[in-house]
């Protein structure tokens, strides 16, 4: 079903927003529109209110149910590149157990499946499969980076390997060589928090760390240093 | 009434045995029959949940046999080699360590090995101790993950969690000496990187009272099962000539009846000093690849307990300044450690010109390092003769006339690590 959203009131009048709430709340309720005055309180029609429910309350919280429970139920796809493989394995085992947080049901194929983490490097020969890959795979989907290779190159910064954002987009990146089977987790729970669109701020935000921002080249600042920057 | 009748006239007016005999006149023609010699070929990977990484077998099938089977690497290739190159000696370990992922100590111990034969050093006693333990918890460590995954191939999910869970003890015990669960570097050229800290010993022991008895039950657990033993006994045997023709060692090479293991060839790192015994299979099938390794756990446990218990007092790593790092605390009161220091943090050691080989039985077979030097402080060449490369050519011998769900057995068994192959 395609769902178009629209403003309720005219556009620019963040106020009017806030009022429809207001009424549509009173009159769900079944109670009388308090203060209403036709002049600074509109009331809502009938079709006014059936669009601000059918957008406003029936979509949203579907949406927000549909969120929670593909977040809380990712099927990642089988597949294993290097080292980080054995801790991916090491999450679904025994100690970790992601299935508690319902991340267990990994699938072989890529139609089935939701969720790839790239767990180890990737070469420039390996690159366009996993395009593949990703691209075979269903909307929605979502992709981790696993460890420092597929994020950055890692310790391998030479011709072979390629970071994994340079092909394709990746969702969460897990830090690491290997990471943790902890640290793997953890970029799980980032991801459905993602999904779920639920605020979580970097630690930049949370301990109001000003002044160790990136700088973010701009247009007159001339051109952007390459990855290919390697140390002898 | 009258269509009644009719239908079932109808039906009696169909035979089915002339009908078969069509359908079998038919398949003939387009080659399905008995005697086709139609051959399919069919791209096995490189995402495929059963091949162990990204290997890529291209077979060719004649019905549901195997004709051929060729192996197509390269899809993790990293340039390690060509990386390791291009970093002082003591930088290229953890580059090493990363190839075969599986058998980081076997790694870097090959490299350690060789520099440490080009450089003359001498490795105390302890610290060749101190080795001995950690090459041996790494491979009852891979063996474990092969036990998991490789069963797990043939359709046992069960043996996975198990292992796994005896494999964190093992990786709590990696964590504990060096830092890291994986990729430890704690092999350094001379010695070891630390010694083992306060309560090590005691958990290493628990762990070796625990290991035999989950060995035991992992065992049962595989070989009391009809299933798994119809689809691993008699399947994909090769016999010990074709395997050394081909240049396959380790467990493979033991399986087939050929008790070859460098640890007792030719000893490195004191293993002349333990009693241990090479387990041998007797056809060389699945089945016996599945034995030896599990026997395989046994003896490293014994290896182990009797290195724990011998652990000589020493340095743990060799007191040649020009080579190791001299202790925290001289660097405040020695100007001479405090030189020692810089230079081997800033150039590294250069090592003599000369080459070397230096091969270790790791988990998998045959591990040889080779390293160049031109008497720089940087390798000239560093080249790593992978065990799993070698053992990969005896895919085909293995594979061609059984079926194609025994060559997935047999690559269970065969047990290649990709980062290994590719480098």
């Amino acid at each position: 079903m395609e769902v178009t959203r629209q403003p309720l009131g005219p556009p620019g009048d963040p106020s009017r927003a806030a009022i429809n709430t207001h009424t549509a709340r009173q009159m769900l309720r079944g109670g009388e529109v308090l203060g209403a005055n036709p002049g600074m309180h509109p009331g809502m029609t009938d079709e006014e209110l059936e669009r601000y429910v059918h957008e406003r309350v029936l979509t949203t919280t579907l949406d927000k149910a549909v969120a929670w429970a593909r977040s809380n139920s990712f099927f990642p796809l089988t597949f294993g590149l290097a080292c980080c493989a054995m801790e991916f394995m090491h999450t679904a085992a025994a100690r970790m157990d992601i299935a508690r947080f319902g991340f267990e049901a990994v699938r072989a194929s890529p139609r089935q499946a939701d969720l790839i983490v790239l767990s180890g490097r990737v070469s420039i020969k390996m690159a366009p499969i996993i395009r593949r890959l990703y691209d075979q795979m269903l909307e929605p989907k979502w992709a981790i980076a696993m460890g420092a290779c597929c994020s950055s190159q890692g310790v391998f910064n030479n011709y072979a390997i390629v970071p994994a954002d340079k092909f394709m987009p990746i969702d969460v990146h897990v830090p690491g060589c290997p990471p943790r089977p902890e640290a793997l987790m953890h970029g799980v729970l980032r991801l459905r928090d993602l999904v779920q669109q639920r605020e979580q701020p970097g630690w930049r935000e949370r301990y109001g760390a000003i002044g160790t921002e990136e700088v973010i080249p701009t247009a007159d600042s001339g051109p952007s240093l390459g990855t290919g920057h390697r140390d002898g | 009434m009258s269509t009644t009748s009719d239908y079932r006239k109808g039906e009696d007016s169909i035979e089915l045995t002339s009908v078969a005999q069509q359908l079998s006149e038919q398949a003939e023609d387009w080659g399905g029959g008995r005697d086709s010699q139609e051959l399919l070929t069919l791209n096995l990977g490189p995402h495929h949940p059963a091949t162990h990484g990204v290997l890529r077998l291209v077979v060719t099938l004649q019905g549901e046999v195997v004709r051929e089977v060729k192996p197509i690497i390269g899809y993790v290739h990293t340039g390690i080699e060509k990386t390791a190159e291009d970093k002082a000696y003591w930088k290229v370990i953890p580059v090493v360590e990363r190839m075969d992922y599986l058998s980081y100590y076997f790694n870097s111990m090959a490299y350690c090995g060789a520099v440490e034969t080009l450089l003359e050093v001498d490795v105390p006693k302890r610290a060749q101790y101190l080795r001995v333990i950690h090459l041996e918890l790494n491979r009852i460590a891979s063996h474990l993950l092969w036990l998991g995954t490789g069963v797990l191939d043939i359709g046992a999910i069960t043996p996975f969690f198990y292992c796994l869970r005896e494999r964190d003890r093992i990786l709590d015990l990696f964590e504990q000496s060096s830092g890291q669960r994986m990729h430890t570097r704690y092999f350094q050229v001379g010695g070891v990187m630390e010694d083992i800290p306060r309560g090590w010993e005691a958990k290493l022991r628990e762990f070796l009272k625990v290991m035999p008895p989950a060995a035991d039950q992992y065992g049962k657990l595989v070989s009391a099962n009809e299933i798994v033993l119809q689809r691993l006994r008699n399947t994909c045997a090769v016999d010990a000539q074709t395997l050394l023709s081909l240049g396959v060692t380790g467990p493979l090479l033991r399986a087939a009846g050929t008790p070859w293991d460098l640890r007792k060839a030719t000893p490195y790192s004191s293993y002349d000093d333990f009693d241990f015994k090479i387990p041998v299979g007797t056809v060389g099938d699945n089945y016996d690849r599945f034995a030896v390794r599990l026997a395989e756990i046994y003896e490293s446990v014994k290896i182990i307990e009797q290195a724990i218990d011998g652990l000589p007092e020493g340095p743990h790593i060799t007191t040649d300044r020009k080579v190791a790092l001299p202790p925290r605390h001289e660097l405040a009161t020695s100007m001479e450690a405090l030189i020692h220091h810089f230079k081997l943090v800033t150039e590294g050691f250069r090592v003599p010109p000369g080459e070397v080989y230096f091969p270790i039985e790791s988990a998998r077979g045959e591990l040889g390092c080779f390293v160049r030097s031109d008497g720089s402080s940087k390798p000239a060449r560093v080249h790593m003769r992978d065990p799993s490369f070698v053992n990969l050519q005896a895919l085909e011998a293995m594979g061609e006339g059984a079926y194609l769900a025994d060559l997935i057995a047999a690559v269970a068994m065969l047990d290649p690590i990709l980062g290994g192959i590719d480098r």
